[in-house]
């Protein structure tokens, strides 16, 4: 609510969306049923605003819609030509900055990182790619850690630490050797007290942090983005307020 | 796709470092292979066996690059096809023979040919027609410029079939959704 008693809105892309007092641009866009690009940005944990896929345009400025705070009468652009572009670069340097090999990848089809870049068009990373050398963890015997995959968002970080209470995994090292540890004095996943139950092992929005045994019980094919864009479904985990169904209706 | 006065569209195709299973999936599109070869007849290809490529409208190439015989190829193709497409998975990103990249050749090829438990006495070919690996396997943008990119590992008949389509059609080919694949 505004001063006056109004419900406080902005613009995306020309629509209107309302918005409660501490709510950032995502949220407030997600709860309305608009979608905007995202990867690190999890419903349930504080924003971090690593991964810049969500990235808008307010005043002729980028910034990424994850950490921005609503306010009223703010004009935010999601969708030009230009962030387009701007979605598809930051979406592209993940993949070449992995080893991203979808067709034996088991998370294929249920991974954000795949659903966002089909979203976008994107048919081939078109940069170099780096190729780094990531060996696997797959010394616990019920999960496996598939580094190559990583785009260092930190949700498992935060899950771990935030909802398990156990701080199994941390980021290390900067810029392009920055890397996901396990926090063991072995580095070895078997040496934590990681379990299958976790949401450190829900949260991963690519093919990292996997258990075993059960990768390929639905054929590649028949996955949830398989079904629907990514877009599509977005809204369905974004949080909703209590809505008296009318809000977007411009 | 019927106007006959046109005249057709050269097509070439090759396989480099990859499983000719996208050209199965070319083949996949069955019957709308007569309709296909009223628009286009094929130049350089695994379906002609002509050997080398001339002047043409449009290249597909299946595969990545893996040793010096691929880089001669893809050269080849570059000079002679106005549109150069990457097809599949290995053409676009290395796909699954990129997966050595991060080991050693030489340690790669030693356990390929000699120290592998299932090998009596093998050893490391080394016939000078053989060509010389690369030490990493690079997606085709990588070593020429790529017009357009067709992911998929195979990407499906239907995939080829739209991608096809729209570009004798004059639009840019879009896959959209369920059509786009890089599995
Ligand atoms: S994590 Fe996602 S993008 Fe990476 S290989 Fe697996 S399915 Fe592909
Ligand atoms: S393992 Fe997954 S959840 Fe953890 S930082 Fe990497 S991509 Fe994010």
């Amino acid at each position: 609510m505004t001063a006056e008693g109004k419900t406080a809105s902005f613009q995306l892309d020309g629509a209107t969306v309302p918005f409660e007092p501490g709510q950032t641009v995502i949220q407030a866009a997600l709860a309305a049923g608009h979608y905007i690009p995202h990867l690190c940005y999890h419903p349930e944990f504080k924003p971090h605003g690593s991964c810049r896929v969500c990235t808008v345009e307010v005043d002729g400025r980028t910034v990424a819609s994850c950490t921005l705070q609503a306010q009223d009468g703010m004009e935010v652009l999601s969708q030009s030509d230009r962030l387009r572009k701007e979605h598809q670069t930051l979406v592209q340097m993940l993949f070449v900055e992995g080893n991203h090999f979808c067709p034996s990848c088991e998370q294929s089809g249920n991974c954000r990182l795949q659903a966002v870049a089909y979203d976008l068009d994107i048919m081939s990373a078109e940069l170099d790619h780096l190729f780094p050398n990531r060996p696997v963890d797959a010394s616990h015997p019920e999960i496996l850690l598939e580094f190559n995959r990583c785009i260092l968002c930190e949700l498992c970080v935060r899950a771990s630490a935030e909802v398990d209470g156990k701080n199994v995994f941390a980021l290390s090292g900067r810029g392009i050797t920055k890397h996901l540890i396990v926090n063991a004095e072995s580095g070895r996943l078997a040496d934590t007290d990681i379990a299958v139950t976790d949401k450190a092992m829900e949260v991963c929005p690519v093919g990292v942090i996997l258990r075993k045994g059960v990768g390929f019980r639905v054929p590649i094919g028949e996955r949830r983005f398989d079904r629907q864009p990514i877009s599509a479904q977005a809204r369905e985990d974004a949080p909703r307020r209590p809505t008296t169904g009318n809000e977007d209706s411009t | 796709m019927n106007d006959a006065a046109q005249p057709k569209v050269r097509v070439a195709t090759t396989s480099l470092a990859g499983c000719f299973g996208c050209h199965m999936s070319f083949l996949d599109i069955d019957e709308r292979l007569f309709e296909l070869l009223e628009r286009i007849e094929f130049d350089r290809s695994p379906f002609t066996d002509i050997k080398h490529c001339g002047p043409c409208d449009v290249g597909l190439i299946e595969g990545g690059i893996c040793n010096a015989d691929n880089v001669h190829v893809l050269r080849e193709f570059r000079k002679n096809c106005k549109i150069l497409v990457a097809v599949g998975a290995c053409a676009v990103n290395g796909g699954l023979p990129a997966q050595r990249n991060h080991i050693d050749l030489g340690e790669c090829l030693e356990e390929v040919y000699v120290t592998e438990i299932s090998l009596a006495k093998g050893c490391i070919p080394n016939d000078p027609e053989l060509p010389l690996p690369l030490d990493k396997v690079h997606p085709l943008h990588e070593v020429v410029k790529i017009d357009y990119f067709l992911p998929g590992c195979p990407p499906t008949a239907d995939a080829i079939w739209k991608f096809l389509t729209d570009l004798l059609a004059g639009r840019t080919p879009h896959l959209g959704h369920g059509l786009i694949h890089y599995d």
